[in-house]
């Protein structure tokens, strides 16, 4: 395995992969959200509790959870580029976390405008919503960690390490509407058990997410790309690769 | 088809404006990001350009005064 992952260390070749990796998941983002939105907006059922309000839960739940896992990915290269410094893993940090803060304020957005019609309020001081918006506040924290120092790689460290860290932010999050008494509904398809929602519902939700994990993979890539750029900004390679488009 | 009418499909039951507020503010939040990253991408082409040009200058200086 290290033979085979052990190249990826050089930028290039890290940004090669990138390059021929990435019109495939853009294509699929496309495919994915189009089928998966247009379904779940003018095909499935309304719920018979809460009408076509619902159909704000094909944006809401994959936003949240690829919040979460967009974190976790963030986490994982933290430990990486600590561990065994590579340059890439510490690159990819300013590249997740922007992704993953705006799929977070999707998340609280959209959350905030599905609870006006269903709680009566845009917003309650609770454990789920709370511990979201924690986690809007560590990506904008690892952000201003990472530029915060005038030596690049001490300011990747230390975000790397708050990311560690904010990882016990998840389980909090996914968690919250068991552990304390809250507005929002427990979870739908992230357990054990069957899914809580009819399978005319389900089967387009699931396409939302595929799309929404697309998306978040294709404009993480698309950012590392321009890291790697700024950060070879002195080499042929990426000279010639700012000049050819 | 859960709607009789693209009139239904835009009220929504009632809840048009919370659904497509929803859907257009997600949209532009995640447009942002992609046309940052786009934007940034056109920066630093310009700062490869201004780089090579301050090589060249430099290069080339020092061609002269070695003369």
């Amino acid at each position: 395995m290290w033979r085979w992952l052990h190249p990826y260390a050089k930028p290039e070749a890290t940004y090669r992969l990138v390059e021929k990796l990435l019109p495939w998941f853009a294509a699929l983002t496309f495919i994915s959200l189009a089928v998966g939105v247009a379904w779940g907006l003018a095909f499935a059922p309304a719920d018979y509790q809460q009408g076509d309000s619902y159909r704000i839960i094909f944006l809401h739940v994959p936003a949240a959870i690829f919040s979460m896992g967009a974190y976790a990915g963030m986490a994982i290269m933290g430990g990486i580029a600590l561990i065994w410094q590579i340059k890439t893993a510490e690159w990819s940090i300013p590249a997740i976390a922007p992704v993953g803060a705006a799929l977070t304020v999707v998340a609280l957005l959209t959350g905030a405008i599905w609870g006006k019609p269903m709680w009566g309020t845009w917003w309650v001081w609770d454990a789920r919503l709370t511990s979201e918006l924690i986690l809007l506040f560590l990506y904008i924290g690892v952000m201003a960690l990472y530029f915060a120092f005038d030596d690049a790689r001490t300011g990747a460290k230390a975000a790397a390490i708050l990311s560690l860290v904010g990882v016990i932010n998840l389980p909090i999050i996914h968690y919250s509407v068991e552990w304390w008494n809250t507005l929002h509904q427990g979870a739908t398809i992230t357990k054990f058990e069957r899914p809580s929602i009819a399978t005319s519902m389900l089967i387009p939700l699931l396409i939302c997410l595929a799309g929404f994990l697309f998306l978040t993979i294709s404009l993480v890539m698309m950012r590392l790309k321009n890291e790697i750029l700024r950060h070879e900004l002195g080499r042929p390679w990426a000279q010639q690769e700012l000049e050819k488009n | 088809m859960p709607f009789d009418s693209f009139q239904d499909f835009i009220i929504m039951g009632g809840y048009g404006l919370y659904v497509w507020l929803s859907f257009f503010l997600s949209f532009v939040v995640i447009a942002l990001v992609a046309l940052e990253t786009a934007i940034a991408r056109k920066s630093l082409r310009k700062k490869s350009q201004q780089l090579q040009n301050r090589q060249q200058r430099l290069a080339k200086r020092q061609r002269s005064v070695s003369q």
